[in-house]
Order: C-alpha cells, then sequence, then structure tokens
C-alpha cells in the first residue's frame, strides 16, 4: 500500500465519492417514484400488472454496459454526460421496485383493506394512508437491494468514463497501481455497507409497528 | 331501520348469493343473519354499505334507499367490525379509534376525548390508548374494532362475525360484554355468525338463511326454538333447542314455596334445612340427620335465581342443588322461598302453552 498517494490524492478520492453516492442515489429516489406510480396503478387496474412485468423484466436484462452505450445514441447526449448513468440505473431501479410495490400492497392484510373499504375511505387515500404504510418493510427491503446494486453498478460506468469510484479500479488497472484499486474497492465497500445501514435505521424509525408481534 | 325488500344478488358468473330477501332490523335492536357457509349472510350484510351492490330490490336504512347514496359517505355513517378485527397495523389504538372521526374531518380535541370514552367502554385501560394493535390479544383488538365502529356514533352498525376468530372463553365474555355495551347505546345492529348459539345469545331477532341464499325465519330466538319454520331450521337450530329455550322464558310466577330456614346453632329441622345468616342470606345446605345447624357441616349452595331470572337459571339452581331445591333471593340477596323439580315442571307446561299462544316475552 502506498499510503502517501492516499494523502497526496484525497480531493481526488473525496470528489469521486461524492461522484459515487450522488450517481447511485438519484436513481434509487427517482425509480422508487416511478415504481410507486406504476405499483399503484398496477395494483389497482389489475390486468395492467401481466404485461407491466414483462416489460420491467426485459428491462432489467438489458446488460448496463450495452446501455450505457446505447442510451447517448438514443438519447442524443454525449458519451461523457451523467446523464446516461443516471437514467439507465432509473430504468434499472424502477424496474425493480415495481414489483417490489406490487408486492408491498398484495401482502396487506385483507381485513385490514377490507375494514378500510367499509369504514369509508376513498381508494387514494386508502392505498397512500393505509396500504403504502404497511407496505413499508416489504418495499424497505427491495431498496436495500437496488440501492446496493446500484453502488456496484456505478463502477461499470467507469468504463464509459463516468463512474465514480470505478475510475479509480480502470485507472489503477491501467497502470498496474494496486493502492489505487484497493482505495476504490474499500471505500465502495463502505459506501455499500453504510447506505443498507442507513436504509435499515430509516425503516426502525418509520415502522415502529413492525416488529412488536413477536414480543407482544 | 335496516329494511331488505326483495333483495337478491347474483354474481356474474351466475351464482345467485341472495334469492329474494325481505326483511326488517328494527330499531336499536341487535338482529343476527345466521346460516351455513355460503347461504348469503355475509353478502347480505356487505349489501347494505355497498361493498357488494344489490342486483335487484332496494336496502332501506333508516328509510333511506342506499343505493340513491355515495358509498363513501354511506359507509362512514355506519359502524363496521369484521372478523380479525381488521385493525390498522401501523396505527396505535387510539388513531384506529379516531379512523372515521378524522375521516368526517371532526374536531380533534373532541374527538379524542371520546376515543378515551369508548376505549374505556369496551374494556380497555386508557394506558392500552398508544400501543400497536400487535401488542394486544386478539380479544383486545376485537374490542378494539368495535370502539373504532362506535366512533363517529353511528345509528346503524354492521358486524360480520366479529367473534368468530378468538377462543371459546374470551368470545364467551366478549359477548356478554357486547351485550352490556349495546344496552347503554342501543343501536340498530345488524350481525353476521355461523353459530346459532351466539346467535340465540345475542339477537333479539334471528334470521335463519337457508343455502341458496333464502331466508328460512326470522323470529325472536324463543319463537325460532319454540317453532321452527321448516325441517331446515329445526335442524340448524340443533339439538337441546328444549332445554335452550327455557332461558327465554320468564321464571316470575313459579310457585315458590317458604324456605325450610335456620340459623347457625339453631336445631335443624327435619330434612334438608337451608342454613341463612341474620340478615336471612344463604349460607348453605344442611343434610337431614343434624342435630344442629353448625358452619362446618354445610354443603355448598350452588346457584340461586331471582324473579327476573329465565326458567333455565331457575332449572339450573333446581340441579345443583344439594337438597334438589332451588333458592330464590329477593333484591336484596335474602332469601325468598325455594321451588322443586316437579313445581319448575309444572310451571314450565303451563308458561309454554302460553307462549305458544304468542304471548313469550324476552
Amino acid at each position: 500500500m502506498d499510503w502517501g498517494w492516499i494523502v497526496d490524492n484525497r480531493d481526488l478520492i473525496l470528489e469521486l465519492l461524492i461522484e459515487h453516492i450522488w450517481l447511485s442515489a438519484i436513481p434509487v429516489v427517482i425509480g422508487l417514484a416511478v415504481a410507486l406510480v406504476l405499483g399503484v396503478l398496477a395494483h389497482t387496474y389489475r390486468w395492467a400488472y401481466p404485461p407491466l412485468l414483462v416489460v420491467v423484466g426485459v428491462l432489467y436484462t438489458i446488460p448496463s454496459l450495452a446501455l450505457f452505450i446505447v442510451l447517448p445514441v438514443v438519447l442524443g447526449t454525449q458519451i461523457l454526460n451523467p446523464l446516461n448513468i443516471l437514467i439507465a440505473l432509473t430504468i434499472y431501479s424502477g424496474a425493480l421496485l415495481v414489483r417490489t410495490v406490487v408486492d408491498g400492497l398484495d401482502a396487506v392484510p385483507p381485513a385490514v383493506r377490507k375494514a378500510a373499504e367499509g369504514l369509508g375511505y376513498k381508494r387514494l387515500t386508502r392505498i397512500v394512508t393505509v396500504e403504502l404504510p404497511i407496505a413499508i418493510p416489504v418495499i424497505v427491503a427491495g431498496l436495500r437491494v437496488v440501492t446496493v446494486a446500484n453502488i456496484s453498478m456505478v463502477s461499470v460506468g467507469a468504463l464509459i468514463g463516468i463512474g465514480g469510484l470505478g475510475e479509480l479500479f480502470t485507472s489503477g488497472f491501467q497502470i498496474r497501481f494496486v493502492t489505487e484499486i484497493i482505495v476504490g474497492l474499500v471505500l465502495s465497500l463502505l459506501l455499500a455497507v453504510t447506505a443498507d445501514l442507513l436504509l435499515v435505521f430509516l425503516q426502525r424509525k418509520t415502522t415502529p409497528w413492525d416488529r412488536l408481534g413477536a414480543t407482544a | 331501520m335496516i329494511e331488505f325488500e326483495s333483495v337478491s344478488k347474483r354474481f356474474p358468473d351466475g351464482t345467485v348469493a341472495v334469492d329474494d330477501v325481505s326483511l326488517v332490523a328494527p330499531q336499536g335492536k341487535l338482529t343476527v343473519l345466521v346460516g351455513p357457509s355460503g347461504c348469503g349472510k355475509t353478502t347480505s350484510l356487505a349489501m347494505v354499505n355497498r361493498l357488494v351492490d344489490v342486483t335487484s330490490g332496494r336496502i332501506l336504512v333508516d328509510g333511506k334507499d342506499v343505493s340513491q347514496t355515495d358509498r363513501v359517505e354511506l359507509r362512514r355513517g355506519i359502524g363496521y367490525v369484521i372478523q380479525h378485527s381488521g385493525l390498522f397495523p401501523h396505527r396505535t389504538v387510539l388513531d384506529n379509534v379516531t379512523t372515521v372521526p378524522r375521516l368526517l374531518g371532526w374536531d380533534k380535541k373532541k374527538t379524542r376525548e371520546r376515543a378515551y370514552e369508548l376505549i374505556e367502554m369496551v374494556g380497555l385501560s386508557t394506558e392500552q390508548a398508544g400501543r400497536y394493535p400487535a401488542q394486544l390479544s386478539g380479544g383486545q383488538q376485537q374490542r378494539v374494532g368495535v370502539a373504532r365502529a362506535l366512533a363517529s356514533d353511528p345509528p346503524v352498525m354492521l358486524m360480520d362475525e366479529p367473534f368468530s376468530a378468538v377462543d371459546p372463553v374470551v368470545r364467551s365474555s366478549l359477548q356478554d360484554e357486547f351485550l352490556r355495551l349495546q344496552d347503554q347505546v342501543g343501536k340498530t345492529i345488524l350481525f353476521v355468525t355461523h353459530d346459532i348459539d351466539e346467535a340465540i345469545k345475542l339477537g333479539d331477532k334471528v334470521a335463519v338463511f337457508a343455502e341458496g341464499g333464502h331466508l328460512a325465519q326470522i323470529d325472536s330466538p324463543g319463537d325460532l326454538l319454540a317453532a321452527p319454520a321448516d325441517g331446515f331450521v329445526a335442524s340448524f337450530v340443533g339439538r337441546d333447542r328444549g332445554y335452550r329455550r327455557l332461558q327465554f322464558l320468564p321464571s316470575e310466577g313459579v310457585g315458590v314455596r317458604s324456605a325450610p330456614t335456620a340459623r347457625i346453632g339453631d336445631r335443624a329441622l327435619d330434612g334438608w334445612t337451608l342454613a341463612v345468616d341474620g340478615d336471612d342470606r344463604p349460607l348453605g345446605w344442611l343434610a337431614p340427620g343434624a342435630d344442629s345447624v353448625s358452619q362446618d357441616r354445610l354443603e355448598p349452595l350452588g346457584s340461586t335465581f331471582t324473579k327476573t331470572d329465565s326458567l333455565r337459571a331457575a332449572l339450573e339452581a333446581v340441579l345443583v342443588s344439594p337438597a334438589g331445591l332451588a333458592v330464590r333471593l329477593d333484591d336484596d340477596g335474602c332469601v325468598d322461598g325455594v321451588v322443586d323439580h316437579a313445581t319448575l315442571a309444572e310451571h314450565h307446561q303451563a308458561s309454554s302453552q302460553t307462549a305458544d299462544s304468542g304471548q313469550e316475552s324476552r
């Protein structure tokens, strides 16, 4: 390990870390928003769910590198535009989370839904204030998978020039400099673990009711 | 009041769930819909708050055709309790109870006060208001479900097998508490169950549904037990209906005779002696053959009855009395007289004849 290199390049490392964070986080947020809308629609209009599943399934099977390269052609963006990475990861995040949202809504106990309907909830109010909150544990489980997946996929972007910490891998490989690769690897891992813990913490805060059954 | 006028429900696949049902659930009374599964009782209930729409006929709630009322508005005006409570797991007891008032946009402070009142009324403590449903037992959850249904003080309540999912001991106490509650609030209630015993115990009126969704009979529980309309109702009402019917026959007027009482330390009487204290309250029975009444030789009293109890209570008291004599108490708990089995039987025969001519009261 060349500790001196780390100290000399701390500004670059920090810059790449921050880039890595927003490149992986923004797609999760937008993907979740899209998935919530599509998930609620698919849950409400059941006939739309099977075709939607086919579409998101196909989207998810596109290799990320292919998408990174194809998107600029489709969108007319520059190859080095971070938008390409953001949009590609948003597609993956949304595709994964739609399923999660629908699963979460489906897991709401039928008696709860029936009671909400019978007590006079309007449909949208019921979904937003009763069903979605109850679906939070399932949705967060999906968010954890997607977040960690994004953090690892951002690095692939380094192959087309924008990849946060992934750029440490590509340049490290090119000049056979192990320290650079290890720094990228360790920071990616730390980032993934931190993000995961943060989501677990968030879930505990938003669903204090969820872990009570066992202790009651 | 809830009225069904020739109500039918046919599902798109052709099955007839409810077939030309007409019935009236009177104001302030508890009307039970009972029958085997798939007889249309739950569908009938769901048509009242329009979770299911009628195919033909009309349902009126307090004179208004439900099909002419906006679904959401209609439901907010009707209390609704279901099996497995259907409580919102992510909300505290208090927030569950205040659901409908919040939907209606009522004053928050007033709503909370009312909710605390209700929580106590259904037998929970106000400390439990901050708990989540998962922290409560099944019976407690059902109580919260009842409180939630009562929160906006609706005149009409629908209850769909509310006590079916709890164990028999809890169920029985929930039923007793609910009857007491209903005495206070006097709601017009439509109550679905598959349990005929529950129907007989709770109902002011019992509507027996038969397969194919038709109403076989609607009557008071006593009349239902006394005179089932047909073989189906008779078999559904089941064994012991003669005995169970006793609970709807008054014991008042049964020929009691004066009790063979004596106080502690007195000489024992011939035959069984009923030991009493200084205020004539019963202590226990003394078997024949003793010289004097002593506390340590008394046999337990068993159960007693009062003027307002049913014949069933009186018969029970005879059956468990070591002396074969049921002790009747007055309002102060003092011995009022005793009655033996033969006298009860005579009274039963006489009052059954009166009841069959339509003068039975509950």
